[in-house]
């Protein structure tokens, strides 16, 4: 139990110093975190939306918003976990630097990822803030929102670690925010529903694990939960959890040799 | 009664990818004393130490650090250790204070406790006024005297220096190694590896030298240059013809005498024989000095470059 304990304690003090050393550069973050994501939200929301018909019965903006949450929290948290964490392992030396003291390789993979997913849940609360005044919400279990982008944080924190993991160069970053990242980006149903398109393209999306997280929020946003979607929820658990190990696994095996 | 060991390694074996690199140690690290690893590069020196440090895996043998096998101990015993790395990685998006706060909170140190020492050590290490200084405005000399107090932060009871003062200038040096001797005064324990040989004779209670994965001697840094070495040395530059004679009245006196480049090096095992020679070379362009560690490390290791 004193072992789970420390371990917990552990992967904290280097949430803790990612938050001090982000602390100082709050706002130049922030741009990245939450204004990227507002622009989107605008944009496509009240742009776009003008010209859209309502979707599975609301305003597109409406079923936009709860999907631009979980592309958010995606986002946030593979930019984080890649360029932030790999900077911190090559050029700065800073896993190295942890790892001889008493916290493991696992806590500081578990303190990055956390640390990714913190700032997924930032992004998502301010898309959140916004839609509230405006009538988008239609439940209280809206506020659900909030503990999944975390855990959509996790998710893709966890998978960008992986990726960090096995990567000689931030150039090798192109591939993952490209055909990774992006293709879920714009194929996961944020933007369309995925409904009445060739019956492959859902199996496709089905594959990609923000597909899950949206629908997810989706029934948040319109508090429609029903037994349909705990198998969209074992998904997530079950790819996060394979994420997080293997990230821990590519990890230990880069840095201890 | 000898006190039990803080480190001590029984045929210590490590490979990367199949290539050896440690093959096959046998040292002890005793409480109180500094002991320091000698060797050319790729000796093993670094692989030895990160081992201790459970950051290299043990490859083979056994490794025991304050008396507790490191598989599987490694949390308690990174408790009490303190490292200073080769490389600088310091925390760069942290000030210098911060530097120590945040690596103490690593170890579980209370906020209080982390506030006092941290301004404790910044005193030792003369960098009060680069409190709130972000770690690039530091030089070189500074960051290692920040690296040495981040390691203490914790109270080590064993502190692990890899090549403490590689890349400093002279001064900073000096002060890096004040710093250490003051230390091993105050008790720590000190293991540190080093190709300085003046570094291991100023600070060093016991020496291992290393090369190729092996231990090849140990002892005091003078009873090394005692045993292989003798007092003094005679080092004649025979860049010129006529120093033949020279040469030849060097190489009769001498108890051992190499030849490297344009350098011929005659050593002496009672230092009376050699200033009795002075006379003799008294026109040649010579350097009469006695026998350091360095002359101990190039007889062992040899004279070809390592890289």
């Amino acid at each position: 139990m004193t072992g789970a304990l420390e371990r917990v304690a552990g992967a904290f003090r280097v949430w803790l110093r990612n938050y001090e050393s982000w602390k100082d550069f709050a706002i130049a973050s922030l741009v990245g975190t939450v204004a990227e994501p507002l622009l989107f939200f605008a944009a496509m929301g009240f742009g776009l939306g003008r010209f859209v018909d309502d979707i599975q019965g609301q305003p597109y903006v409406a079923f936009l918003g709860p999907g631009l949450v979980a592309a958010t929290a995606m986002n946030a948290a593979a930019f984080e976990t890649t360029f932030g964490s790999f900077t911190r392992m090559t050029e700065q030396r800073t896993y190295e630097a942890i790892v001889m003291t008493p916290i493991s390789v696992a806590e500081v993979v578990a303190g990055d990822i956390l640390w990714a997913a913190s700032k997924s849940l930032l992004g998502g609360a301010v898309i959140l803030a916004i839609m509230a005044p405006l009538g988008l919400l239609q439940s209280p279990l809206a506020l659900g929102i909030l503990p999944l982008a975390f855990g959509v944080g996790i998710m893709f924190g966890a998978l960008g670690m992986a990726y960090t993991a096995i990567a000689p160069s931030y150039a090798f970053f192109n591939y993952f925010f490209t055909l990774v990242i992006g293709v879920m980006f714009l194929f996961s149903g944020v933007f369309f529903p995925l409904e009445g398109l060739p019956a492959w393209v859902g199996w496709a999306a089905w594959l990609l694990p923000l597909t899950h997280a949206v629908i997810l929020m989706r029934a948040l946003a319109t508090g429609a939960l029903d037994a349909s979607l705990l198998p969209h929820a074992a998904w997530l658990v079950v790819f996060t959890l394979a994420a997080f190990w293997l990230s821990v696994r590519l990890i230990r095996r880069r840095l201890i040799r | 009664m000898q006190a039990e060991p803080l480190v001590r390694a029984q045929g210590l074996v490590k490979a990367y990818s199949g290539d050896p690199v440690v093959k096959g140690i046998d040292f002890e690290v005793r409480r109180g004393e500094c002991l320091g690893f000698l060797g050319p590069n790729g000796a093993g020196k670094t692989t030895t130490i990160n081992m201790i440090c459970c950051f290299v895996e043990v490859g083979g043998g056994s490794l025991e650090v304050f008396g507790e096998p490191v598989d599987g101990n490694a949390r308690a015993i990174k408790r009490r250790l303190g490292v200073v790395s080769q490389d600088n990685n310091l925390d760069p998006d942290l000030t210098v204070l911060n530097n120590l706060l945040v690596y103490g909170r690593y170890f579980g140190l209370p906020r209080e406790r982390r506030l006092r020492r941290a301004e404790e050590l910044l005193e030792f290490v003369q960098l009060e006024e680069k409190r709130d200084a972000h770690i690039r405005t530091l030089s070189g000399g500074m960051r290692r005297r920040l690296t040495l107090a981040r390691a203490l932060i914790s109270s080590p009871e064993l502190l692990i220096l890899d090549e403490p003062s590689t890349g400093l200038d002279p001064q900073a040096r000096h002060v890096v190694w004040q710093k250490l001797r003051a230390l091993n005064r105050a008790g720590v324990t000190m293991l540190l590896t080093t190709h300085y040989m003046e570094e291991a004779a100023q600070l060093c209670d016991r020496v291992l030298i290393m090369d190729e994965g092996r231990i090849i001697a140990r002892g005091t840094p003078r009873g090394l240059i005692e045993e292989h070495i003798g007092a003094e040395v005679i080092e004649l530059y025979a860049d010129d013809p006529s120093h033949g004679d020279a040469v030849g009245v060097l190489e009769r006196a001498a108890d051992h005498v190499e030849r490297a480049g344009d350098e011929v090096f005659g050593f002496f095992r009672q230092g009376d024989r050699a200033r009795a020679l002075l006379p003799a070379l008294a026109e040649h362009h010579i350097v009469h000095r006695r026998a350091t560690l360095e002359d101990v490390f190039l007889r062992l290791t040899g004279r070809e470059l390592r890289e």
